[in-house]
């Protein structure tokens, strides 16, 4: 009786875990299958050409370089906020710090709220600021999504820096600010992969650029001009009615869908050592 | 002499440094207060207008006649987060106990990058597979069996997309959860005579109990939030849904849908602020709820 238990639940379990490994696939080859054969060399060469949204030449050039330049500059943005942050984490405020447990409790709640709520403070903000949808603004609400992103996975990275470390560096009379540069080394993979999680999570969030960022066929110049998003490409383009125009959507699906999955497999490769499972 | 003012350009250097660093570490724990309060500012003129429980009860949204009625979307949000947690709370349950109990590491070193890509894969884009896969599967096959007619663009539509995309922040704070557990009580529950399940049954998991209601927690307030795969898979229609079959509009998927239109009608971009004011407040709760356990958990465990 209690082998049989046994056995059931544990033929269950593994039901289970090949379900959810399926269910992965299946979203993988679904995505394959339907942008595929929409993919073309023109997809990610060339910008909509005139009567694109009818069906006719263009790619999505647009959509993947305003994402990029996304990324880029909220990435920039998020570090220069962030590394100061995690720093005086670590570095200044002892070790059961009061202050420190809070700030780490505050960027894990900011974690969880959803892109869709930054997105309309971002639109608040920009408003406030009388600021137009433009790259700026898709930058900066990108940023606030991914700080709490950054803080958490490189704190993780930096708690595990032995103490020894830093003890024996200010017991030879160095002030906590110069061993800010021997720390950052220690942990630099930490922070790549730290920059490769939050890019993947930038890049793919339509919720916060959809108040912010605007869309644009061309590829902007200056902050101020609103950037397409490839995110963005697919929630419109499959909103249309005409059928290559919707093949483009799913074109874009398979562009973002590899650019995460090669973001995943760089941080796997460089986190191997430094992190456990923690998504 | 130069050494002394050297000193001195250091311990500048030191206090500039410090006092940036606490400046910006103070800056960013105000941070949700102040998105929190910019939210409840702009959603201050129609709680003016109306009273906060004619708007969350109403049913009717007719933004030209002034009528916010956020009922259908909260019934909506509610239905679509039920159905994704009945789906996604068995298998990452199951999944998890098999990964952190049973599994060889070989397996485990297998799934675990496995779950963080289903994490990495971007929300529109399981709203693209939602559309190309689940919304033909319940038109075609599964509600045919039910109800006369649905386009597939479902409540269920929503709620298996979603229970797909919690699960990996599900099954990874349940793994957590279960591999802090002390390895001694399962030891002690072994000796006793107790077969591997029986532990887990009497030992594992209620010892676990708390955290993972913790962790079931945290999947709602992601569930709640979701916005792009449900607003590409729900069909968006502003009523209470009648059965799974039919569309329904969770609170996300409205601010979504509706931020173009929303500066030209009056007290329009109010209400739906009102609604992201909705969310961040229900979800700021659940999160420090939920966070707050798994800290003392932690705490507790790790010796």
């Amino acid at each position: 009786m209690r082998k049989l238990e046994e056995k059931i639940f544990k033929v269950l379990m593994i039901a289970a875990t090949l379900a959810i490994v399926i269910s992965l696939f299946m979203i993988l080859v679904g995505i394959l299958k339907r942008g595929l054969p929409a993919m073309s060399w023109d997809m990610v060469s060339k910008i909509p050409g005139g009567g694109f949204y009818i069906g006719k030449e263009g790619g999505l050039l647009n959509a993947i370089v305003g994402s990029l330049y996304i990324v880029i500059g909220s990435i920039s943005l998020g570090l220069i906020f962030s590394l100061p942050i995690v720093l005086y984490l670590n570095l200044y405020l002892p070790e059961k710090s009061r202050l420190a447990q809070f700030t780490r409790l505050s960027f894990d709640v900011l974690f969880g709220i959803p892109s869709i709520v930054y997105g309309a403070f971002g639109f608040t903000l920009m408003v406030y600021l009388g600021l137009r949808s433009s790259l700026f603004a898709g930058i900066l609400t990108v940023t606030i999504l991914i700080i709490p992103i950054l803080i958490r996975s490189i704190d993780e990275v930096m708690r595990r820096v032995p103490k020894e470390m830093k003890d024996a560096a200010l017991s030879l009379g160095a002030t906590r600010s110069e061993i800010i540069k021997p720390i950052l080394r220690q942990v630099a993979p930490g922070i790549v992969t730290a920059i490769l999680l939050s890019v993947g999570r930038g890049i793919g969030d339509a919720a916060s650029v959809l108040f912010t960022a605007g869309y644009t066929d061309s590829i902007p110049t200056s902050l101020s001009q609103p950037v397409a998003t490839l995110p963005l490409a697919i929630f419109f383009q499959l909103s249309s009615p005409i059928a290559e125009v919707q093949d483009r959507a799913y074109a874009a699906a398979l562009i973002l869908t590899l650019i995460v999955l090669l973001l995943s497999v760089a941080a796997r490769f460089y986190s191997r050592k430094f992190s456990k499972n923690k998504i | 002499m130069n050494q002394i003012r050297y000193n001195t350009f250091r311990r500048f250097r030191e206090l500039a440094v410090r006092n940036v660093m606490l400046f910006l570490t103070s800056v960013s724990l105000l941070f949700a207060v102040i998105i929190g309060i910019s939210l409840y500012y702009k959603s201050a003129p129609i709680l003016d207008q109306q009273s906060i429980w004619n708007l969350l009860s109403g049913s009717s949204w007719k933004p030209l006649k002034g009528e916010f009625g956020f009922f259908p979307f909260i019934m909506g949000t509610l239905w679509v987060t039920a159905i994704a947690i009945v789906i996604s709370l068995p298998l990452c349950l199951l999944s998890a106990i098999y990964l952190s109990e049973y599994a060889h590491p070989r397996i485990k070193k297998a799934v675990y990058p496995m779950i963080d890509v289903l994490a990495g894969i971007p929300p529109v884009v399981y709203g693209v597979w939602g559309i190309l896969v689940v919304v033909p599967f319940i038109s075609n096959d599964l509600a045919p069996h039910f109800v006369e007619f649905s386009t597939g663009y479902s409540t269920l539509s929503g709620g298996i997309v979603l229970g797909i995309m919690i699960i990996p922040l599900m099954i990874s704070v349940f793994i957590e959860i279960f591999d802090a557990l002390p390895a001694g009580l399962r030891e002690a529950s072994l000796s006793l005579g107790a077969t591997n399940w029986q532990t887990i049954k009497k030992v594992v998991l209620r010892k676990s109990l708390p955290g993972l209601a913790a962790a079931v927690v945290l999947a709602i307030s992601r569930a709640f939030g979701e916005t792009m795969a449900v607003l590409m898979v729900c069909g968006n229609v502003s009523e209470v849904p009648k059965s799974v079959f039919d569309p329904s509009y969770p609170l996300p998927a409205l601010i979504a849908n509706n931020y173009g239109e929303m500066m030209s009608v009056p007290m329009y971009d109010s209400a739906l602020m009102l609604s992201a004011l909705l969310l961040f407040v229900i979800i700021v709760v659940f999160n420090v709820i939920s966070r707050l356990i798994l800290i003392r958990i932690e705490r507790n465990f790790a010796l």
